[in-house]
């Protein structure tokens, strides 16, 4: 496995917002993390990463990411947080090379590998004719596709994402997805959260349900995403129908 | 050759011209200030370029370690004067002076300005927006002015309002060599210690959860920063006092030739620093006042309007940098 969880619980603030989750990704899987508004999926992304305190076990490419540094831990697994910043201006291109830090890369000074990966990284998002434009020159759409394509030029085997697709309009989204799906092809273990159940389903191997820390449902999403676990979830009965291809959620 | 390298190499330049130009301009007249008689050769060797030297070491100094705290706290408001380092390196300077210590001077400048250095980067890496960073060192200020005010009312030598006066409105007047060097020893281990910390500092670009995420050592960068810019603002402020906004103004009027990137702009901010404070020293002297303007004056007759430009541009972005 290339990101498995067992057992793992988080405690903020005195509440345990993650209560005993387990859960795999392996090598060439999307798993989505669905539920609520405060379900615990982002202190379950960080705790997976190593980055906050946890009880349990976890294996990030054979090892304990809470006993690794931050440079091995970036080898390892690429992280989009919910908010991704650009504090200064620069351009999508430097902002994508950032990506490239653990390989001990600066946006100034690429290696030819570290540019291979940029570029790949910059072709995989539909950046390259942006690629000179300064962060504050392009759209919401476009920032989020430059931001995961810092993410896909770490070339980490794991890649984790907290909600990728917020905010973006519906072929900004599908557009993610298939990046998703393409890394996915190449390989890549993929971890998302998203409240777009229906892209959730429609683009990964497997679900897991979360509720106030705890795992509600899990499995192909056909399967685990039933009515009665989105009414557990969500407080509202739902159900996934299939659309040609495609799959949608239709709430009550 | 990159933006920033042209930058650099242009302000290298500006440098330069500015230095020389100090010491050719001056209240004397001086036909050729190379000349071998004695008195130009005391008035321009002894006076004009010991003070030059220092105002570009004091601006570079500034300059650098605005860019380096602009950088750590994502914040194109933050320099040593705002943030109160510069105050709390003159408070350490002047209770040495105060309380006849004066060779301790430097070394309590250093370390007050690494107590404000730790305090500010402590209370405002979380800081949410500019505007809230900078009312942290508007704090730090007030109260290293009080503190500067309450030690020369009771230091025992007399004439404490002039001291006030000289620690809190900057100068470089009569400078020497010595003061010079000692500026540059500080400003050469501080701006080591930035220099190292720069990938940290691009990687902040993403902000503080994503530039984990790529592999940035954070604790790292922010102890080089926070050491390198009290280094910096220590010898800088132990030599001429406080000086405001040059580590504001510097970096600023960078980012529109050399770009964004906070590793790229430490060395042409130090360039332009330097050259900045020299350009107002050769103004103080030449403006025909009875008594000469303090350089901090004019430092922040040029540097306060430019803060401000730049906090009202970022409030019409709702405040977000």
């Amino acid at each position: 496995m290339t990101l498995s969880l067992s057992n793992v619980s988080v405690k903020l603030g005195g509440s345990r917002v993650v209560d005993g989750v387990s859960l795999d990704v392996g090598a060439g899987e999307i798993v989505a993390l669905l539920g609520p508004n405060g379900a615990g999926k982002t202190s379950l992304m960080r705790a997976a990463l190593g980055v906050l305190a946890c009880d349990g076990q976890i294996t990030l490419g054979g090892a304990d990411p809470r006993k690794l540094n931050a440079r091995q831990r970036a080898l390892r697994a690429a992280y989009l947080p919910q908010r991704p910043q650009s504090i200064w201006p620069v351009s999508v291109e430097s902002l994508v090379a950032l990506g490239r830090f653990a390989y001990g890369a600066a946006p100034d000074r690429l290696s030819p590998p570290d540019q291979a990966a940029v570029d790949a990284a910059l072709e995989m998002c539909a950046l390259t004719v942006l690629r000179a434009r300064g962060m504050d020159q392009i759209s919401g759409g476009e920032k989020a596709r430059a931001h995961l394509a810092r993410a896909l030029a770490q070339q980490a085997p794991v890649l984790v994402l907290d909600e990728p697709t917020a905010g973006l309009d519906p072929a900004q989204a599908l557009s993610v997805g298939d990046v998703l799906r393409a890394h996915a092809a190449n390989g890549g273990a993929v971890l998302f959260s998203t409240h777009d159940i229906a892209l959730a389903a429609s683009i990964s191997d497997r679900v897991v349900l979360l509720r106030a820390g705890k795992v509600l449902a899990e499995g192909p999403p056909l399967e685990a995403l039933s009515p009665d676990a989105l009414a557990a979830a969500f407080g509202r009965r739902g159900r996934l129908e299939r659309v040609g291809n495609a799959i949608a959620a239709v709430f009550e | 050759m990159s933006a920033s390298r042209i930058t650099s190499l242009g302000l290298l330049g500006l440098s330069f011209v500015a230095l020389v130009a100090a010491l050719w301009l001056g209240p004397t007249p001086l036909a050729d200030p190379f000349a071998a008689d004695e008195a130009t050769r005391t008035i321009v060797w002894e006076i004009r370029f010991p003070r030059a030297l220092t105002a570009w070491i004091v601006g570079a100094a500034l300059g650098v370690s605005g860019a380096a705290l602009q950088g750590l706290l994502r914040n194109p408001l933050a320099d040593s004067g705002v943030l109160g380092l510069s105050g709390f390196a003159a408070l350490g300077a002047v209770l040495a002076f105060a309380f006849g210590f004066a060779v301790l001077a430097p070394a309590m400048a250093l370390l007050f300005a690494l107590i404000a250095s730790i305090a500010v980067t402590a209370l405002g890496w979380r800081a949410r927006g500019p505007a809230s960073l900078a009312l942290i060192g508007v704090g730090l200020s007030s109260l290293a002015g009080g503190l500067i005010a309450l030690a020369l009312n009771l230091a025992p030598n007399p004439g404490a309002l002039a001291d006030l006066v000289n620690w809190t409105l900057g100068s470089v007047e009569a400078r020497s060599m010595q003061d010079a060097m000692l500026a540059g020893g500080f400003l050469a281990v501080g701006a080591a210690l930035i220099f190292v910390a720069a990938r940290g500092l691009q990687a902040l670009t993403l902000g503080e959860e994503a530039a984990a995420a790529i592999g940035a050592n954070l604790p790292r960068t922010r102890f080089l920063v926070v050491l390198g810019a009290a280094a910096c603002t220590g010898g800088a402020t132990a030599v001429a006092g406080i000086i405001g906004f040059v580590g504001i103004a510097a970096p600023h009027l960078v980012r529109a030739l050399a770009g964004h990137d906070p590793a790229r702009l430490l060395l042409p901010s130090a360039l332009a620093g330097g050259a900045l404070l020299v350009c107002a020293d050769i103004a103080v002297r030449l403006l025909p006042t009875d008594t000469e303007l303090k350089l901090g004056v004019a430092a922040a007759l040029i540097g306060g309007p430019v803060f401000a430009l730049i906090a009202a541009r970022l409030a019409a972005r709702g405040g977000d940098a």
